[in-house]
């Protein structure tokens, strides 16, 4: 494995509640994965060829870190890691690569810029691993932006969880349903939504604009309303500094 | 039937025609990078649109089960334009990137010393890259400009057997086919090819290297003109394998040159029962 770097962030092993982060529907996704597992997964399921590539992607970003000229080598096996690993694969290598790669902010930035919407999903899920404070919430917001559902579901991972401000998370949760990006695919939902009366104002007034269409109101929408009203008052984003190891 | 549109311009079409479009058999397509209607003025809109080739138009694809694949070049109309022409050096690293099957549109428009340089420093870009390359013929001045690109193509490190000439007819067919380039026929409404004259070159050059495909844009275009010359070929007495070949196996033969034909299509884990392509999730 790669060596770790200063700002390398683990991933929560477990959420501010003491919920063992395993629980998380989204669990599986590289967001959620420790990068040496990540790699340990990955490794076991692909191919001989497929296997050698990762393997030296991984050691030349390693030895090839940071940005050289109009495009690094480790920026190259990012555009081609489809292709090599197959689609499924593609996310999982290259958060791995990145994180070989210690890309930071400047990075990765640059990177989502200029990337597939593949590459920039593979960056969202990268980013508790490598961003330890909020420097890289434009790239999330980025992403809120978008209709593609793939990244709307990526963004908000574990670190939107920890950074994206209450004005922002609403929204987003608002979008998920609005797009039919499953509820389980937000980072922490449970404890952010937990007494948050102007979220169950937002959904409560979706869900009155639904029933005077004579639509149908999403099962999600109930589900987060519950989650709303349910325990004490929602503590706020988490402390980012808190949640590193 | 199943069907590969090898030459489609999906940013132009709407929801309608891909749900037709999935309706007719097409499971697959390559959308070519061209000119938008109106000019382009600086590489910056070359970049959002290329983005959005690798970007939104596979994902609306994908909602609809068709794999969406493109093509990326500097087209030749705009070769002439000195503001776009940076974009040349853009080019590499989108060439690079998952599902970019070719190098293309590339080819002459009004055969200018401008679209001579476009044109042959794409085809490098081509080789460099181990890319294929579509590579249009001229609306105007066809056959004299299918010449001439056939020379600018024996001259560069491409080889001949890894181009697609497109918008070939009558006029121009035998010398395409006698050069070992593949021959890509565009059916359109009034222009170009129907489908009966495409199904006549079929009988008389026989279907080997033929790819067919709509060209759909945003002009007067249709893009279940595939769908009908299938149903024609069979009409006519093709066999079903005959249709399968034009319109299904010599396009994946073609792009899959690039060793990055994806065509399974996952339409998005996250897209369970909404579509946000229809926004409000309605
Ligand atoms: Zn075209």
């Amino acid at each position: 494995m790669t060596q770790p770097h200063a700002t390398h962030v683990t991933p929560d092993t477990q959420d501010a509640d003491g919920t063992p982060a395993g629980q998380d529907p989204q669990g599986t996704t590289p967001a959620h994965v420790p990068p040496a597992d990540l790699r340990a997964t990955l490794t076991a399921q692909l191919g001989q060829a497929a296997r050698a590539w990762l393997d030296q992607a991984l050691d030349e970003a390693a030895a090839h870190p940071g940005t050289h000229g109009p495009i690094s080598v480790w920026e190259l096996r990012l555009a081609e890691a489809g292709r090599r690993c197959g689609p499924a694969h593609a996310d999982a290598a290259r958060v791995l690569v990145m994180h070989a790669a210690r890309a930071d902010t400047d990075a990765l930035t640059r990177v989502y810029t200029q990337g597939t919407a593949d590459e920039r999903r593979a960056v969202l899920h990268a980013l508790p691993h490598l961003v330890p404070g909020p420097d890289a919430l434009p790239l999330v917001e980025d992403a809120l932006r978008t209709n593609d559902t793939r990244l709307v579901a990526a963004a908000l991972g574990p670190y939107a969880a920890r950074h994206l401000d209450a004005h922002q998370w609403r929204h987003a949760v608002l979008k998920c349903l609005f797009t039919g990006v499953p509820v389980d695919s937000v980072a922490d939902l449970a404890r952010r939504a937990r007494g948050d009366d102007e979220l169950a104002r937002m959904l409560a007034d979706y869900a009155a604009e639904r029933t005077a269409a004579d639509r149908t109101v999403p099962e999600d929408l109930h589900r987060v309303l519950a989650l709303t009203e349910s325990g004490r008052p929602a503590p706020g984003p988490a402390d980012p500094h808190g949640k590193e190891s | 039937m199943r069907i590969f549109d090898p030459h489609i311009h999906m940013t132009s079409r709407t929801t309608d025609d891909y749900e037709a479009m999935y309706t007719a058999g097409v499971r697959a397509l390559v959308e070519p990078s061209f000119w938008l209607g109106q000019p382009r003025t600086s590489p910056a809109s070359f970049r959002d649109y290329f983005d959005a080739l690798l970007g939104w138009e596979p994902f609306r694809a994908a909602q609809y089960g068709i794999a969406h694949h493109c093509t990326i070049a500097l087209n030749p109309k705009e070769a002439n334009d000195p503001r776009c022409l940076p974009v040349l050096d853009e080019l590499p690293r989108y060439l690079v990137k998952d599902r970019v099957v070719a190098v293309g549109e590339i080819g002459y428009d009004s055969m200018t010393p401008a679209e001579d340089t476009a044109l042959a420093t794409q085809l490098q870009l081509a080789a460099d890259h181990g890319l294929p390359a579509l590579v249009h013929t001229p609306h105007r001045d066809k056959l004299a400009g299918l010449r001439r690109t056939l020379d600018v193509v024996r001259e560069s490190a491409l080889p001949t057997e890894r181009v697609l000439v497109d918008h070939l007819n009558e006029t121009t067919v035998k010398e395409a086919k006698d050069s070992g380039a593949w021959l890509g026929f565009s059916v359109y409404p009034d222009t170009k090819m129907d489908e009966a004259r495409m199904v006549a070159l079929l009988r008389e050059y026989g279907p080997d290297q033929v790819l067919v495909n709509s060209a759909a844009d945003w002009g007067k275009s249709d893009p279940l003109k595939t769908r009908k010359v299938g149903d024609l070929m069979l009409a006519e007495g093709f066999t079903e394998d005959d249709v399968d070949r034009v319109l299904w196996r010599n396009p994946v033969a073609f792009y899959g040159l690039s060793g990055r034909l994806e065509l399974d299509v996952t339409s998005g884990e996250a897209t369970h029962e909404g579509n946000s392509i229809l926004r409000g999730g309605e």
